[in-house]
């Protein structure tokens, strides 16, 4: 779209089906959307629109029945089993509604887990952790289980695993979903911060408030992209108008 | 990210860290993890165990038949129990039974492959030292027969052809007998008294007088009597005694001629007997059966009753073989169904744990673990869980057989590469049962293990 800046996702076609009986189920329908560096998104849209199917297949733990993706330049619609893994541990932050911690695992050590994937070295692996969890404000509670923590806190861990291996995209499926006003806050402050710093965000919100913070919107239905804000800022009650209007 | 890590260096720290996850694992469900170890830990105790006793109890029968030789056949002349003919004997006053003279010559000449033939004849009676007796066997026979019955001569020396060419009255004592005689001295060259001649003692045999009767019966693995019975011809039944005094077979019967005199519980018994026994020897080993049976023929023919009993040392060591075989292989089914038994707990179990942690492998995956990543991971799990339950079966695999020793006063005989063995077979038990489960979470499609409860 605009000249300078770079694609990081570029999605063309993209369609996912599913056999549901004898009925064949069109998750997503032609998806062509991209993503760049820099990118703080929104996706929103009524349940059962393809949010997370979207979002499972930017984040490489599914792939696409037709259609094109790159990655980065990359081909990636294609790859087989252990290059996708090789993807989404390095290139891919995932943060999901329900935490999805490791419960025999200390905040330290789940940090660490996609570190480990990669085969850093323990006391580096040990060194980048303990970093993140101070950076999310959980430095006191490093060798903490997770059903010590709070729900925010446990998302703050989630997060901090998300950033270990430095991805090029964070992902996140409803991240406050589970959480208070007030700790859902802390969370989306705490993306707000790492856009700021250059990272690029996706993530999945069902409040149309959150979708304000994020520069961009994109609102998806029956699996197809019916609004895409670009780069433009795009105001709540403009992106509501404008979904009623189509509805 | 740089890293400077050779490949191998990497594999073993990358096997360090899974070990310790996967202790952590089974840590978090340790009632669990020990009662699903422990089907293995008895799988290998039970194979230790049945194996030390099992080798233990056919050792010392094997190690009875194998005295006597296995290129030997043994003749032993037995006191007919025929009602009829003990009644026309005893009108006679002598009993007259068992090889003959004429069995001799002529095994020796028409029985291909015969190398030596040690004939001996036995009395009962006492020897005296001074004023001091002990009632023992005297058992005449030739200068070979320590060589030809595997016993060794501990002290002294056996007599010599010469010894037996001039009817010398030299003897050698069982060690049991020479330490009842001569309780304070050494008996070599010392003079014992049996009857009204005097013998020097050359020598102390060991070993016990190996009880045919005991070996006869001991083709199975029950036959490991500690005292070997010596129901002699003269003696009272079941008398055990392990004192024996050995003589030159031309001296003895010069010195009490052919017909034995025994004034007993208060009645004469007299015997004419030839031989009480025969050891026959083989040269070669294959033919020793093929000789049997041809022995067995000629005797059959030259006697009308059987006063005459065959022992055939190879045979038996064969029985217990065969036996000793069957055993195992009862024990091996034994001890087979119990480790496929433990190992399909394990799989049961690793399973379940499967299910239960869906979630993490999705996660897991999500996060960059590879399929084989997974895999490992659950295998080590279920390898370290096989493992340690097969050292405590080791453990207590090695535990069992000595206390059986101890208080069972069996003996056990643990080879060095049963616990090696069995402790094997528990880790491959543990890689074949965890093979499934753990490509059935490595299968798993990451979306849907993420989206499982
Ligand atoms: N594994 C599957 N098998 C069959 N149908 C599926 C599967 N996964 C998703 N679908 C269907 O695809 C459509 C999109 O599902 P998806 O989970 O992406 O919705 P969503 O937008 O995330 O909804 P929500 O806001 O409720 O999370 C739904 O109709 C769903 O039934
Ligand atoms: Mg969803």
């Amino acid at each position: 779209m605009q000249a300078g800046r770079r694609a990081i996702i570029e999605l063309r076609q993209v369609e996912k089906h599913y056999l549901m009986g004898s009925f064949l189920v069109k998750a997503l329908d032609g998806i062509t959307l991209t993503v760049y560096a820099g990118d703080y998104i929104s996706i929103l849209g009524p349940s059962g629109c393809g949010k997370s199917t979207l979002l499972n297949i930017l984040g490489c733990l599914d792939q696409p029945t037709t259609g094109e993706y790159l990655l980065e330049g990359r081909d990636v619609a294609r790859l087989p089993d252990d290059e996708l893994s090789q993807v989404r541990g390095k290139r891919l932050g995932f943060i999901f509604q329900s935490y999805n911690l490791i419960q025999q695992l200390t905040v330290v050590e789940n940090i660490e887990v996609p570190l480990y994937y990669q085969g850093v070295p323990e006391a580096e692996s040990r060194r980048i952790a303990t970093d993140l969890a101070r950076q999310v404000g959980l430095g006191e509670r490093l060798d903490h289980r997770p059903t010590e923590l709070s729900g925010g806190q446990q998302q703050r861990v989630a997060i901090a695993r998300a950033l270990a291996n430095d991805p090029a995209v964070i992902l996140a499926d409803e991240a406050t979903g589970n959480l208070d006003s007030k700790s859902g806050g802390d969370i989306l402050k705490i993306f707000d911060d790492l856009n700021a710093a250059g990272k690029t965000l996706i993530m999945i919100t069902h409040d149309e408030k959150m979708a304000e913070r994020t520069p961009r919107v994109i609102r998806l239905r029956d699996g197809q992209v019916v609004f895409d804000s670009g780069d433009a800022i795009v105001r709540p009650s403009a992106g509501a108008a404008l979904s009623m209007k189509e509805g | 990210m740089k890293f400077s890590k050779t490949v191998g260096d990497l594999a073993v720290w990358r096997l360090k860290r899974s070990v310790i996850l996967g202790l952590k694992s089974l840590w978090m469900h340790k009632l669990r993890s020990m009662l699903t170890a422990l089907g293995i830990v008895f799988g290998v105790a039970s194979v230790i165990a049945m194996l030390a006793i099992g080798e233990g109890a056919s050792h010392e029968a094997q190690e009875q038949i194998k005295n006597l030789g296995s290129q030997n056949i043994i003749l032993q002349s037995v006191k007919p129990t025929n009602d009829a003919t003990a009644g026309e004997q005893q009108r006679s006053l002598i009993l007259s039974y068992g090889l003959t003279r004429r069995d001799l010559e002529q095994i020796r000449n028409t029985i291909p492959g015969v190398e030596v033939v040690v004939p001996a004849r036995q009395m009962k009676d006492y020897i005296w030292n001074i004023s001091h007796s002990v009632d023992a066997d005297v058992l005449g026979t030739v200068s070979w027969y320590p060589e030809m019955r595997g016993r060794r001569v501990s002290a002294g020396r056996f007599f010599t052809n010469l010894e037996m060419e001039d009817r010398s009255n030299v003897c050698v004592l069982s060690a049991d007998l020479a330490k009842r005689l001569f309780p304070l001295s050494d008996p070599i060259g010392r003079e014992v008294r049996l009857q009204r001649s005097y013998f020097r003692v050359i020598g102390i045999i060991e070993g016990r007088p190996i009880s045919t009767d005991a070996a006869a019966g001991s083709g199975g693995l029950g036959g490991g009597s500690q005292k070997a019975k010596k129901g002699g011809e003269k003696g009272a039944p079941g008398e055990e005694s392990t004192y024996e005094m050995l003589i030159p077979l031309t001296t003895l019967v010069e010195r009490f001629g052919e017909v034995l005199m025994k004034y007993r519980s208060g009645s004469f018994e007299a015997e004419k007997v030839d031989f009480h026994e025969v050891t026959v020897k083989i040269n070669d080993p294959d033919k020793v059966m093929t000789s049997a049976e041809a022995i067995r023929h000629l005797l059959e023919r030259n006697h009308k009753e059987v006063d005459y009993r065959m022992i055939v040392p190879l045979e038996l060591l064969r029985r217990a073989e065969r036996t000793k075989q069957i055993f195992n292989i009862v024990l091996g089914s034994i001890a087979a169904i119990s480790l496929i038994v433990g190992g399909i707990g394990i799989m049961n179990i690793m399973l379940a744990t499967v299910t239960e942690r869906t979630r993490e492998i999705g996660i897991r995956r999500a996060l960059g673990a590879k399929q084989r990543d997974i895999v490992s991971q659950f295998l080590i799990e279920t390898v370290l869980l096989s493992g340690a339950g097969g050292l405590i079966g080791v453990a207590v695999g090695l535990a069992i057989p000595m206390v059986i020793t101890r208080f069972a006063d069996m003996l056990t005989i643990v080879e060095f590469w049963a616990p090696a063995l069995a402790f094997t077979i528990s880790v491959v038990i543990g890689v074949a049962f965890g093979i499934y489960p753990a490509f059935r979470a490595a299968g798993m499609n990451p979306v849907e293990a993420l989206r499982h409860e």
